[in-house]
């Protein structure tokens, strides 16, 4: 693999995007593979690994992508089949008007300009196609009627274009007839992963979380010793020795959240909040080794892979005994788990509805998937006094929320989170209305993107939002991005450093568990990443 | 390019019925025989489509969520733009289309000297849209009197509002003029935005220039060049009622009104004039946010391989034991033995 690209500098970044169109008409203008905007590609032994078809090894930049000999009919026959079963697919490649109302909506086509990155050209490179093969006026009167062959540059255009998008659904709350280019994108990596045309970044973590149970592909040992490690610095902390439980049987409740939570910075600092807040209240609660990921590339990759992936979450509810199953902070999870689980694997009618052990609140939204949202959870604690906060432990963070796309606009939770924001913690600023909620832009990094190739483009997808965030850090002083999701914590990580290095980014439970008040804890001294907190300090040091 | 492509295909449009009925006197073909197959075509082409998608399944309820879902009973539930039942639904739809509401957020990105992005509101398109679309229906509607004898009151009633300016005589429709200006907005937009030209086809520019055709002819035919009304009706009433005449002497502005109208007719099921149709089927706005609440089945839903809890633990059986992790199956003796040397050995 080549050495990877570095960004330009973000001023010259900035710079350089011009939203005015090229000269040359897009059919006539080539994709162009440029380092630091694209993934590399899937290497066979986790397309192998996963039974996917055509693994071979390839990269983007090259001439030849070795496609298998019958690709077109491969591509041809996959269309075919996915526009009689997907509603969505066939009615987006029929109704489009070509308004422009969706043009610049998408955080990529804001940071980059490149115009195929306009949510409606980029479903035009599919709908040319489409027109040329399924419908009568694309066959008799061609680019007039605006159709065109495929060929091997379409497919390259294609991948390198639907690797581009985050399926963040933002051009769709704008479209007049809801055209959701995060379906056609879906589609097109379906179509391409047929011809073994997958990402690296998405095959690694899709055959570890098949075999593993996680994308990071921790295996049952080190879920185990990572989460201990936590308790120690908790331990530190707080003065008290948190023993959670491992597959357990019989516990009331399977605790779900995104491997990303386990690993890495500022992830854990997430999980810590949890592991606090669930030994304080005394749940009756397990971790799985085996359900050991909320998340799911395989959603990156086809339905049916993500279908494959998320099998474990409910097999697991059931060989454990649990009543119901509590999710935690992760972006395309929540999207998963609210609009598609339950169609794949349930309804899951060997569980309960969910009932809040500690408020008695019986949660009917979820009667049918039994899966609850940690921020629900958590506002419902204290909304009815259930646990004591001190937020003023979170007095040196000026915070503000980032709207994750998924929870966002295929889910809908946006009072939840900031319910229990504003209870554990005193400064809390909101960006422009018309960046957040149902606004949102995205990290630029969501639906497999975060790899460390493709840094230019993230850079550009995460434009908007650093945009925003700079607002209200020269506005306010804002100093904290909290957000409720695992790619969000380690992509807008390194989306601070490179446009706004002043911010910092946190998971909400993070700022939970520093406010949170523990029966028998010690004075505290440090926040959760074991940084002295600042009043406290100075006091210290007076005495 | 698209631009000038269509133009000239509504020009050839044009000069077809000039041709046929004016030198050629074709009246028949271009006053009844046209005209039925056009509606034919459009309404055969609509139910086409419509069933055609409806018989797609929707696998999945994803609507795209745009406010608050329904969740704890004390946190306000956004029912229009997360609604929950299906009157809800029914609301947000209805607001969709008869109010263009997603349009409506529309917003302007523009980049600052200092490199920065702002979002500013921009209705334009959205007020374009609406007076495109509702001058069209009241066109239509006002239409309707060449087709029921006696008129219906509410056409008349619709009339005497869009005469109101009672200019002129015949007096002056404001539809007409609002049509046919809110059409060539649309078209101004398409070569002056530099983005929306970039994305535009001969698709979309010809709707745009048959549109204000029709709206330019009927206009002509209205205050400039005009026809015996009364045979016109004759002959519409006819169509109506299925007892086609063709009366003699209906000056040519009409036909050639008539038959871009049918041009139209039949090109709509074809074209993305569809939307029409399409929005009501659109599974992002359609769809109740309830799907934690309400099982969703997929039709096409079929067994997939996974990888089972049982796999797994054959996998790692030795580590899990070795850090008392529960197991399903313990091991053979031996084997247990030699995993609890590994575990002091660790320690150690």
């Amino acid at each position: 693999m080549s050495k990877q690209a570095k960004p330009p500098k973000p001023d010259e970044l900035a710079k350089s995007i011009d939203y005015k169109p090229p000269k040359t008409n897009w059919m006539e203008t080539p994709v162009e593979f440029k380092p630091g905007t694209y993934c590399y590609g899937a290497r066979p032994k986790y397309l192998e690994a996963v039974e996917m078809p055509n693994p071979r090894e390839w990269s983007p930049a090259d001439e030849d992508w070795k496609l298998p000999e019958n690709w077109k009919e491969i591509v041809l026959e996959g269309m075919q089949d996915r526009l009689g079963k997907y509603r969505s697919y066939k009615l987006f490649m029929d109704i489009c008007v070509r308004c422009g109302a969706c043009a610049d909506k998408c955080h990529f086509f804001i940071g980059s300009g490149d115009p195929k990155n306009m949510p409606v050209l980029r479903a035009e490179l599919m709908r040319s196609v489409y027109r040329k093969y399924f419908t009568t006026g694309g066959k008799f009167f061609g680019k007039a009627a605006g159709a065109r062959e495929l060929t091997e540059d379409v497919i390259k255009e294609w991948w390198y274009y639907y690797y581009q998008c985050t399926e963040c659904r933002r051009c769709s709350v704008f479209c007049p007839y809801g055209i959701d280019t995060a379906e056609i994108t879906i589609m097109g990596r379906e179509l391409t992963n047929l011809l073994g045309l997958q990402t690296d970044w998405i095959g690694g973590p899709v055959a570890n979380c098949y075999h593993k149970g996680n994308h990071l592909g921790l295996e049952p040992h080190t879920i185990q010793s990572n989460i201990e490690m936590m308790c120690d610095d908790i331990e530190e902390i707080t003065g008290i020795r948190i023993e959670p439980t491992f597959n357990r049987k019989g516990a009331e409740i399977l605790f779900v959240t995104p491997s990303g939570d386990l690993f890495g910075l500022p992830g854990v600092y997430t999980c810590m909040g949890y592991l606090m807040l669930f030994h304080e209240l005394g749940l009756d609660y397990t971790w799985s080794t085996y359900a050991s990921e909320g998340g799911n590339f395989g959603f990156f990759t086809s339905n049916e892979m993500a279908k494959k992936l998320h099998y474990k979450i409910y097999a697991e509810a059931k060989r454990l005994g649990v009543k119901w199953i509590l999710g935690g902070e992760c972006g395309h999870m929540w999207r998963l788990v609210h609009q598609y689980l339950n169609t794949w694997w349930g309804p899951p009618d060997f569980l309960e509805v969910p009932k809040s052990p500690i408020t008695g609140t019986v949660f009917e939204h979820a009667k049918s998937t039994k899966m609850v949202h940690v921020a629900e959870f958590t506002a419902d604690l204290i909304r009815h006094g259930k646990i004591k906060l001190d937020p003023s432990r979170n007095d040196h963070l000026k915070v503000t929320f980032h709207d994750s796309c998924n929870t966002s606009r295929g889910m809908g939770i946006f009072e939840e989170p900031r319910y229990v924001l504003k209870h554990v913690v005193n400064h809390f600023y909101e960006m422009p209305e018309n960046t957040i909620r149902e606004k949102t832009f995205c990290c630029g990094s969501g639906s497999g993107l975060n790899a460390g190739e493709n840094m230019e483009l993230r850079m550009r997808g995460g434009f908007p939002r650093a945009n925003a965030v700079r607002y209200v850090n020269e506005k306010y002083g804002v100093n904290m991005l909290a957000n409720i999701c695992a790619i969000d914590r380690a992509a807008l990580t390194t989306l601070m450093q490179y446009w706004v290095p002043e911010v910092d980014v946190c998971g909400l439970h993070e700022l939970v568990g520093n406010a949170l008040v523990m029966t028998g804890e010690k004075k505290r001294t440090m926040d959760l990443r074991l940084e002295p907190l600042p009043g406290v300090e100075e006091e210290e040091e007076e005495e | 390019m698209g631009a000038l492509f269509s133009f000239g295909a509504v020009v050839v449009l044009l000069l077809i019925p000039a041709i046929g009925a004016g030198a050629l006197k074709m009246h028949s073909l271009f006053g009844v025989v046209i005209p039925y197959l056009a509606v034919v075509i459009f309404l055969g082409g609509l139910i086409y489509r419509v069933v055609g998608w409806g018989k797609v399944p929707v696998p999945f309820k994803i609507p795209t969520t745009c406010g608050q879902q329904k969740s704890l009973p004390w946190i306000k539930h956004s029912k229009l733009e997360s609604p929950a039942t299906s009157w809800e639904v029914a609301a947000r739809m209805f607001l969709e289309v008869v109010l263009f509401r997603s349009l409506f957020r529309n917003l302007r990105t523009e980049k600052t000297p200092a490199d920065r992005v702002v979002y500013a509101s921009s209705k334009w398109l959205w007020l374009g849209g609406i007076a495109f679309h509702y001058s069209f229906l009241i066109v239509f509607i006002r239409h309707l009197r060449f087709f029921k004898h006696p008129t219906p009151k509410f056409v008349s009633i619709i009339e005497s509002f869009d005469g109101f300016l009672q200019i002129g005589s015949p007096h002056l429709f404001v539809t007409g003029l609002v049509l046919f200006g809110a059409a060539f907005y649309l078209f101004l937009r398409r070569v002056f935005v530099p983005a929306v030209r970039y994305i535009s086809l001969p698709a979309d520019y010809f709707p745009l220039f048959l549109i204000m055709a029709i709206a330019g002819t009927g206009m002509l035919m209205r205050y400039f060049w005009k026809v015996d009304i009364i045979k016109v009706k004759e002959l519409t009433l006819g169509l109506a009622t299925f007892n086609p005449t063709v009366p003699d002497g209906i000056g040519v502005i009409f036909y050639i009104h008539l038959f871009l109208v049918s041009a139209l007719f039949a090109y709509f099921p074809f074209s993305k004039l569809v939307h029409l149709g399409g929005v009501f089927l659109s599974p992002t706005r359609n769809l109740a946010n309830n799907s934690r609440m309400v099982y969703h089945p997929n039709p096409w839903n079929y067994p997939v391989k996974v990888h089972t809890y049982e796999e797994y633990e054959e996998e790692f059986r030795d580590k899990m034991i070795a850090v008392g992790i529960p197991v399903e199956k313990e091991p053979p003796k031996e084997e247990e033995e030699k995993a609890e040397t590994e575990e002091t050995e660790g320690k150690e």
